[in-house]
């Protein structure tokens, strides 16, 4: 039982990992009818910038936080100061992150997407593939090609166990927080996108561009914007994976750029909360197959899903709404 | 489109006559003959992936040009060609040693096992073709990517070809002759489908399906055939690869050896034969050229440039050098302005 | 067969090679690797290692009074790249001999072009038994698969005296396969019992769920002959998953990266490996310090084995009569006790390398020397 539950809890954490990415990838997807190949790089740029900002002035940065933790607590609060220090580093790190992977996502739409977008769609996916692979050896040319080991900002942090030395059930605060920030920035873009005046023209460019732009809807910025949260949701999925499991190169973004893509179509595209319920699926049937039937072939298992989603409901689970695109 | 439109196909410039392509194999034989007593290894090897590129780009334009389709995974097939084709051999061989000796034999089995990993390649295309019933552009584009992985899984997961180990210590039985009359035959059908009624329906599929649809043409028809196809030649071309090359490993066939093709369809034209042929050879020679751009910076910029060149070219000429157009309707258009020129 | 005809032309083309190397007061090396792509940072410390081997060569004053130079080409990890790499190297720079590469699959594309050209071949790291296989001009400097598989198998049978072992293999790659199912065959020679056989492939991050089904089988030991690049996380996820049994692996391991990416979760885990940094001999101790003054990090194993592959190399050609591709074999070929940064280094009849391997004990994020098992 213990290892049932335990594979759940795995299946859930590798799921926030995917939903992560997903998010990215379906809001993209939802505007521009794109698959973006880079949104992988994106999110391999993102862990980098991470990795890179905590190994120059990380240290500066956990004294600033921790100084300033440790004086709010003794003004009486009750805070944990060098748990909050580290999280609030990790938090100032995903956010810087974030900024680089928009103003990249900015510039890739900006000089690569938008000038196509009357093309035919087949030469935007060709570009698409283009970029990608265009991040991936300057990555390797820049970054260089050997993995990198990400400082470990939670080193004191110990993994949550329950249950008896025998049968016990762990759980890594880490992949928590990955998890519960996957779900809270779905709940944040349904926010924007269904009750905000940005979100209203984001789904009315996504209906219908031209439509949109008689409407007086700027279009090219809406795009440029989606495109800037897509690509900044990478950028903090890149720091947060970067925190969990520390290792970066630059040639991680490309398989779970395309899982997360197939978990995306799993839940519906264009669809906010089927990204999510789908990485979660996509995440638990991975963590199940390899756990009790054929670890071998759990690499075929997310392109297995995503032929099978499309030759048996092509809009996904949740993709029958075509209101909730974005 | 009965009478009128075959009439049309027989003006299409470029078209050689039957002699026309009996001569082509002829000088091909000649090649082979000639080849192998003057030309440097380093060259004739170049020569020899040229040719088995010219088979990749040319079956991949069928599916990526003519039918609008973008398929990329087309390393995929030839995995499953090249494996096919190199179990076969490797098996026969093992058992009757003797047979390796003489020429004839060993070429007339080579061919078979070719054949044969080619008809495993096209199942493998059909079953890839069925999903894109349903399926259109990005989501194909996606799906046969996955499918290119899921082979790869697969292969992995074979024992009896060595899984992760690889195929090793296969006949080196490709040679100059059969890379080229593959080469050969596959321009030769790929040209002959493009203008037969047959490349119609493709085309009609790639300028507007439902369109197409509508005026009662069978798309599902021609996408599955095409697909079909196009992982015929790949297979035969991954034969051609693992007879040359003499070891294979499931990780040779990744997505980036699909991509170098696409580039190659890409860079040529898609819906131009003969520019995929032209850009087949130009990539393959251009990787031989910029390896002194690598000595010379201790960094592998191929690859980078590569993508920048892919990108440069959607942005600017979207339709590759040679866009639709056969390199044979420049001749006419000479021919034409001579023409024209005399008096 | 059609390509037999080009055999002589190849050896006439060879013949013509070295009697121009004759003339060139250098002699050139080739190397072929992965510079780029996803085994690059393998072929980057391999490279690494044979560039200083060159360097120290030619300040000694190189070989037979000619300076090396090398001639290093990148296959990114291709192995159609890796053959053409191999042609040109023979018939455009005429390179005397060939040095390459870690991945066996890319190895067997280059062997036999090396073999036709009768150009000496000398690989790092394949571990593949098939390579040297190929032909009497390629050697190896490293293990087999089957040498190591069993070394690590005597080690947890008889120093570890467990009698559970849980496999955890990285399917893509043909060695962590191989050192895996050798591992298995003799540890179950042994009396020992596989209780489960997890795997996981290259390039993921998340190893929990093989974690979790190894850890409900309750083995005694986990053999996990990955790359260094994954058993720091799988060593980690493992310990936070409260599995506190020995982790062994081979010689994959042995780079600093692991325990950067491990920490101290790699704490009782052994590996096999063909040297121990703690060796006080001076040619291990002269490599480490040579090489962290050169590239300013600790070498990982991958580095001492391309120094070494060309340590041996330019042994043989030192001894070697004349330097013509034939004399440069068979010197290769008697190579006896050659001192080497990873152990006394021996060629046997089938032209691989025969020496003892070390087990090393990771402890705080040190690799503290363990064990020597001479081969058998």
């Amino acid at each position: 039982m213990a290892e049932f539950l335990q594979h759940i809890i795995n299946g859930l954490s590798q799921g926030g990992t995917y939903a992560l990415i997903a998010l990215g990838y379906t809001m993209v997807f939802g505007i521009l009818q794109l698959i973006n190949f880079a949104h992988g790089e994106v999110y391999m740029i993102g862990a980098f910038v991470g990795y890179y900002s905590s190994k120059f002035f990380g240290e500066e940065l956990s004294q600033f936080w921790m100084s300033l933790a440790g004086k709010m607590a003794e003004d009486g609060q009750t805070l944990i100061p060098t748990f909050a220090s580290s999280l609030l580093t990790a938090m100032t790190i995903i956010l810087i992150a974030m900024l680089v992977c928009a103003c990249i996502g900015f510039l890739v739409e900006r000089f690569a997407y938008r000038p196509l977008r009357s093309a035919p769609r087949i030469n935007l996916l060709i570009t698409a593939v283009g970029v990608s692979l265009l991040f991936q050896y300057s990555g390797q040319l820049f970054f260089g090609s050997d993995p990198k080991a990400y400082p470990d900002l939670f080193s004191d942090l110990d993994v949550w166990t329950f249950g008896s030395e025998e049968e016990s059930l762990v759980i890594n605060p880490i992949q928590v927080t990955v998890l519960t920030s996957s779900i809270i920035l779905m709940l944040i873009l349904r926010h924007v996108i269904f009750h905000t005046r940005l979100g209203r023209a984001m789904r009315a460019v996504s209906f219908n561009h031209d439509l949109a732009s008689l409407m007086g809807i700027p279009t090219n910025l809406i795009v440029s914007a989606t495109f800037m949260m897509g690509s900044a949701l990478a950028g903090a999925a890149g720091v947060m994976v970067g925190l969990t499991y520390p290792k970066v190169e630059p040639l991680m973004g490309s398989m779970p750029g395309l899982k997360a893509f197939c978990a995306a179509v799993l839940g519906g595209i264009g669809n906010v909360t089927g990204a999510v319920l789908g990485s979660f699926i996509l995440g638990l049937a991975e963590a199940l197959l390899s756990g009790y039937a054929m670890p071998t072939y759990r690499d075929a298992l997310a392109f297995g899903v995503l032929i099978v989603i499309l030759l048996v409901k092509p809009s996904g689970i949740l993709g029958v709404h075509r209101t909730e695109k974005v | 489109m009965s009478k009128e439109s075959q009439n049309k196909f027989a003006e299409i410039p470029g078209i050689l006559g039957m002699k026309g392509w009996l001569f082509a194999a002829a000088v091909i034989i000649f090649l082979h003959f000639t080849l192998q007593l003057g030309l440097n290894a380093y060259y004739f090897q170049i020569l020899m992936f040229a040719g088995i590129n010219i088979t990749l780009a040319v079956s991949l334009n069928l599916v990526n040009g003519f039918t609008g389709q973008f398929s990329m995974g087309h390393a995929g097939f030839m995995s499953v060609g090249g494996y096919m084709s190199s179990y076969l051999t490797t098996t026969y061989f093992a058992s009757n040693p003797d047979m390796l000796q003489n020429p004839i034999i060993s070429g007339v089995i080579f061919f078979f096992a070719l054949i044969a990993g080619g008809v495993a390649a096209t199942l493998a295309g059909y079953v890839v073709g069925l999903p894109s019933l349903r399926l259109r552009g990005d989501y194909l584009a996606i799906v046969t990517l996955g499918f290119g992985e899921i082979i790869r899984v697969l292969l992995l997961n074979m024992n009896i070809v060595g899984g992760a180990r690889g195929l090793s210590g296969i006949q080196p039985l490709t040679n100059f002759f059969w890379v080229f009359i593959f080469a050969l035959l596959t321009v030769f059908c790929v040209w002959r489908v493009v203008h037969s009624a047959k490349g119609r329906v493709l085309l009609a599929i790639r300028e507007d399906e439902i369109a197409g649809t509508s005026m009662g043409v069978n798309t599902t028809e021609g996408k599955v055939w095409a697909f079909s196809l196009g992982a015929f030649f790949a297979g035969i071309a991954g034969g051609l690869f693992a007879h040359y090359l003499t070891t294979l490993n499931p990780g040779t066939f990744d997505f980036n050896r699909s991509f170098e093709i696409i580039i190659m369809v890409v860079l040529g034209g898609m819906g131009s034969i003969s520019g995929s042929i032209v850009a087949a050879i130009f990539l393959t020679l251009l990787k031989e050229v910029l390896r002194p751009l690598q000595q010379i910076t201790g960094y592998d910029l191929r690859m980078i440039i590569y993508s920048l060149v892919l990108i440069g070219m959607m942005l600017t000429r979207p339709q590759g050098i040679f866009g639709t157009s056969e390199i044979t309707s420049l001749f006419n258009y000479f021919k034409k302005r001579l023409k024209r020129g005399a008096p | 067969m059609k390509f037999n005809s080009l055999f002589p032309r190849l050896a006439l083309m060879s013949a013509l090679c070295s009697t121009s190397v004759y003339a060139a007061d250098v002699i050139k090396i080739g190397e072929v690797g992965s510079m780029t792509g996803a085994q690059a940072t393998f072929g980057i410390s391999t490279h690494q290692g044979i560039e200083l081997a060159i360097k120290e060569q030619n300040a000694k004053g190189g070989i037979k009074g000619k300076k090396i130079e090398l001639v290093s080409v990148d296959d990114q990890g291709k192995p159609e790249e890796a053959a053409t790499a191999t042609t040109k190297l023979i018939t455009q720079d005429k390179v005397s001999a060939v040095l390459g590469e870690v991945a066996s699959s890319l190895s067997l594309a280059m062997a036999p072009i090396a073999q036709q050209n009768k150009v000496p071949m000398v690989t790092p790291s394949s571990t593949n038994p098939k390579v040297t296989e190929v032909g009497d001009y390629i050697f190896r400097v490293c293990f087999i698969d089957p040498f190591q598989g069993t070394v690590m198998a005597k080690f947890a049978f008889e120093n570890l005296k467990v009698k559970k072992v849980a496999i955890l293999r990285d399917m893509k790659s043909d060695y962590s396969v191989g050192l895996s199912d050798f591992f298995a065959e003799s540890f179950k020679k042994l009396g020992g019992e596989i209780v489960v056989d997890q795997s996981y492939s290259a390039g993921e991050v998340d190893f929990n769920a093989q974690i979790t089904s190894i850890k409900a089988k309750k083995p005694e030991a986990i053999f996990v002959p990955g790359y260094y690049t994954e058993v720091g996380l799988i060593a980690k996820q493992a310990r936070q998953q409260g599995i506190k049994v020995p982790l062994l692996g081979g010689d994959g391991w042995d780079s600093e990266k692991l325990t950067e990416i491990g920490g101290k979760h790699l704490n009782n885990g052994f590996f096999s490996n063909h040297y121990s940094q703690d060796d006080k001999s001076p040619a291990v101790q002269g490599f480490i310090s040579a090489y962290k003054a050169q590239y300013s990090k600790v070498p990982d194993g991958l580095a001492a084995m391309g120094y070494d592959a060309a340590k041996v190399l330019f042994a043989a050609m030192e001894k070697a009569k004349t330097l013509a591709n034939k004399d440069v074999r068979d010197e290769l070929a008697k190579t006896k006790d050659f001192q080497a940064v990873t152990g006394k280094i021996t060629i046997d009849d089938k032209r691989n390398a025969s020496k003892p391997a070390v087990v090393l004990e990771v402890k705080d994020k040190k690799f503290v020397y363990k064990t020597t098992v001479n081969p058998i």
